[in-house]
């Protein structure tokens, strides 16, 4: 039984200049459970981890990452993106179990 | 004219000090560490950089959660707690400096968790939250953020007094099978390292802090019990008495500190 997949955090500018390289950093609720650890009366505790993170812009992807259960407790994932245009993008975490949760955030074009 | 200057401090002072025996007030205690340091200092780099960005912080989730908590209305009684506190960046600031404090009523020293839940059960007429429990901690996290920079200032005078005595008595009595007080490592030997472990003053302005060991956020209360475990002590519960005290004596320890709830710490 998966634990639900908490609020996102995402922050990006919301305008950029054409060429700029902004970055942008996400941080997600998520016990990241290794399945290594027991618990008080000794049976082991399911592993329930994120397993992908994915950044699209447009449709398009941008950033990925396959996430192991090495990984802390609620990820900070922050990646570069240089700006061409205006657009929208989509974040996307998954578990293993296969439910999702996303964010979206558009961006603009300076000036 | 010198020496009768000195003479007539001496006698002021002399008869402050027998107006303070008439009263039976007890003498102002005494700091083992005057000039205390928060954990801050004895954090790594990288743990610092952490606790200094807001984004980076998870225990920002938990104010988060704390701040529609703050809004939602639970209990028999149709009250959130803006029913009464409204907007908390106002109302709460300072409040967290201040505790745990003397409450009047109940005749004796209340932390901020067991204050929260003195509100949903008188009030509110909605279940107290487990002590240390992910709700709770949310709640006294986006409460303590609103006093995030401010000196940490408890009142110890007067009828709280008594509840101080206890916290510095539990504070100074050796205790489990490695036989140490909490001033055994947290005022003999901070700054040197226990094994891999850097001691720190054992200053509770931090909290509620995230944890990295537990990967979350944690009440101080729950540390206690970490601390007495490691001297492989016997712990009294979170809540009760013995450490409701003891936190009033830390919080005194750490007087004028900056409150810098939620900290991150190792």
């Amino acid at each position: 039984m998966a634990s639900p997949i908490g609020q996102p955090r995402v922050r990006l500018p919301a305008q950029a200049r054409v060429g700029e390289v902004i970055e942008i950093r996400t941080l997600i609720s998520h016990a990241m459970e290794t399945g290594q650890r027991r618990d008080q009366a000794g049976n082991v505790i399911p592993r329930d981890i994120i397993k992908r993170f994915e950044a699209k812009f447009d449709g398009e992807t941008v950033f990925a990452m396959d996430l192991a259960p090495a990984i802390s407790a609620n990820p900070y994932i922050a990646f570069p993106f240089r700006v061409e245009r205006a657009g929208r993008f989509e974040f996307t975490w998954t578990n293993e179990a296969g439910d999702s949760r996303s964010a979206t955030h558009e961006i603009r074009i300076a000036g | 004219m010198r020496r009768a200057g000195w003479l007539a401090g001496a006698g002021a002072l002399a008869l402050g000090a027998a107006v303070a025996l008439a009263q039976g007030s007890p003498p102002e205690p005494r700091r083992q560490i005057p000039n205390p340091e928060s954990g801050l200092n004895y954090a790594t780099p990288e743990t610092r950089a952490i606790q200094e960005d807001d984004f980076l912080n998870p225990a920002f989730l938990w104010v988060e959660e704390g701040e529609q908590a703050w809004n939602r209305v639970e209990g028999t009684a149709g009250y959130s707690c803006a029913s009464c506190h409204q907007d908390a960046t106002v109302s709460m600031r300072g409040v967290r400096a201040r505790m745990p404090a003397y409450h009047p009523r109940l005749q004796r020293v209340v932390t901020l968790e067991q204050q929260v839940n003195i509100c949903r059960t008188e009030r509110m007429g909605a279940p107290a939250l487990p002590i240390d429990s992910r709700p709770l901690n949310a709640i006294t996290t986006y409460i303590a953020l609103q006093s995030r920079g401010m000196p940490v200032n408890v009142d110890i005078s007067g009828p709280a007094r008594p509840f101080f005595d206890k916290g510095e008595q539990f504070y100074n009595t050796r205790r489990g099978q490695l036989d140490l007080r909490c001033g055994s490592c947290h005022e003999d030997n901070y700054g040197r390292y226990l094994r891999a472990d850097l001691l720190s003053q054992g200053m509770s302005n931090g909290f509620p802090t995230y944890r990295l060991k537990e990967q979350r956020v944690i009440s101080l209360q729950f540390r206690l019990q970490g601390c007495v475990n490691d001297v492989r002590g016997e712990s009294p519960p979170m809540g009760g008495e013995e450490f409701t005290n003891l936190e009033f004596y830390l919080a005194w320890r750490a007087q004028g500190l900056p409150v810098e709830s939620p900290s991150v710490r190792r």
